[in-house]
């Protein structure tokens, strides 16, 4: 069991946590001007890197949303960061 | 002049000492340019040569393979062949692989040990039973064979079932699809290759895929540790590194890569004769010629690469397992691996053009790769030799995505991948 790190809750079993998309995603903006395949870009695409990872996740017990570092081969966590305004 | 297996010749070969087998095929260096190169030496890849040179005429041909033919996920999947999907244009694709696997022995020369011994998929209530009557309409109304049964004919089929009366997922009933079963998987990849290597395809192995090559805004072929490869047209089938292969030809695919784990245990005497998948638990199993138990879930929930597998499905895959049966608690475990899946949102497959003009892609599998292979095959050899889909591979173009026409079987067959 790969224990993760929640912002707020310091280190939790994996089982506690679920994957929500890649980081660094933009909603495009205004929506009646986005088109079907920006929108699908948007919905859907992804970089799935092999390697060094930037993603979201959520504690889900305690339902913090945060960024999470790490590498998607080795499985090597390398960074977990608040997504709360105003905290670094 | 190649070889023909036959039971004269393997009779011939036991009297001369097995001395007299020729390698299945060649290990060519690669040719500068080929009428078409197809990435990925799996089953997938391999069909896909082996149709170019029977179906369309096209065998300066050759397959790239990273690793050594067949090492992928081909070599990786639990080996089962079925097509009990819930929307006509899967069914259409799957029971179309299905009815290919059932002639495949014979038409590649090469045993490829295809077991119609069926697929029983277990529910657990009565709402469920319900679930299970309208995939087995939808089944039979999509022309494929499905059969609703009751409890007793689910426990004729695997009489070691859990009955007792405390079961967490008591039997109430299932979808039966006899014509489903196993095969043996690197004897389909062994197979295809022998048969693409006869019609001159060049299978290169070891040589990785490292850019593409394009000329005015065209693939022109491939870079690879090698060299560069020129190509009239490119195919990928890499299952488990399409957000890869994309990555070098610049555009994004819908496409999440997870881990997907199996296990078998040690060899005992014949005691399943069917593949059983229990809706409750998701985990599904057979028993293997040799005798072993082969037992699959679903996927890991941490995206990856890592070819491993985390503890905690295994956990879960397990324990399924104890409530199905559990007499096999006795059982010690063998093995435990895991493939690469690339996941698509609608857990269908993404066959067609790609962004990038003269590369073409089936690809996005998810769980599913090794069942459809044969299709596979035929469905990107028909784009990469007229440019155009087949009627079969039109509603997996990427273009779903954005016109919203997906075909999303995880919610419509009920099969967790």
């Amino acid at each position: 069991m790969q224990l993760f790190p929640c912002p707020f809750c310091g280190l939790r079993a994996e089982t506690e946590f679920h994957f929500g998309a890649e980081a660094g995603k933009t909603r495009p903006e205004p929506a009646a001007d986005v088109s079907a395949a920006d929108w699908a870009r948007y919905l859907h695409a992804k970089k799935n890197p092999k390697g060094p990872s930037r993603e979201i996740w959520v504690h889900e017990t305690c339902g913090e949303f945060f960024l999470l570092e790490r590498d998607t081969v080795t499985h090597e966590v390398t960074g977990s960061q608040s997504l709360r305004k105003g905290e670094p | 002049m190649p070889q023909r297996y036959s039971a004269l010749s393997l009779f011939q070969q036991g009297l001369t000492g097995q001395k007299g087998w020729k390698p299945a095929w060649r290990s060519p260096e690669p040719k500068p340019a080929y009428d078409a190169v197809v990435i990925g030496g799996g089953g997938h890849g391999l069909a896909t040569a082996y149709y170019l040179a029977k179906n369309h005429g096209i065998s300066n041909v050759a397959v790239i393979e990273k690793g050594w033919l067949g090492g992928g996920n081909t070599g990786r999947n639990t080996s089962t062949i079925r097509s009990n999907y819930f929307y006509p244009e899967s069914v259409a694709l799957y029971d179309y692989a299905l009815k290919l696997y059932e002639g495949l022995s014979r038409e590649l020369n090469y045993n490829v040990m295809f077991s119609q011994r069926g697929v029983v998929t277990v529910a657990h209530s009565e709402g469920e039973m319900e679930i299970a009557s309208r995939i087995v309409n939808a089944m039979q109304i999509n022309g494929t064979d499905a059969e609703l049964l009751g409890p007793e004919q689910v426990f004729e089929r695997a009489p070691l079932l859990n009955r007792g009366d405390d079961a967490r997922y008591p039997v109430f009933g299932g979808v039966w699809q006899g014509r489903a079963g196993v095969a043996r998987h690197d004897a389909v990849a062994w197979g295809y290759a022998r048969a693409a290597d006869r019609a001159g395809v060049d299978i290169i192995q070891n040589c990785e895929v490292t850019g593409f090559l394009v000329e005015n805004g065209r693939c022109a072929g491939v870079e690879t540790s090698r060299g560069t490869i020129r190509a009239g047209v490119t195919g990928m089938a890499v299952a488990g590194n399409s957000g890869v292969l994309a990555g070098l030809a610049g555009f994004d695919l819908p496409i999440q890569s997870y881990s997907l784990q199996a296990m078998v245990s040690e060899p005992v005497k014949p005691c399943l004769d069917t593949v059983v998948l229990y809706l409750g638990t998701g985990t599904y199993l057979f028993q293997s010629d040799k005798g072993e138990i082969v037992v699959g879930g679903g996927l890991d929930r941490v995206p990856s690469y890592a070819q491993r597998g985390n503890p905690p499905m295994q956990r879960t895959v397990l324990s399924g397992l104890l409530e199905m049966f559990p007499s096999f608690g006795q059982l010690k475990l063998m093995r435990q691996w895991a493939g690469n899946v690339d996941v698509v949102p609608d857990s269908s497959p993404i066959i067609g053009p790609t962004p990038m003009p003269g590369l073409y892609m089936s690809g996005g599998w998810g769980t599913g790769g090794f069942k459809s292979i044969p299709a596979g095959g035929v469905l990107l050899a028909h784009l990469m030799a007229t440019g155009d889909h087949h009627a079969i591979s039109r509603p997996f173009d990427l273009d779903r995505f954005a016109t919203g026409r997906l075909i999303d079987e995880a919610a419509g067959s009920g099969i967790a991948h």
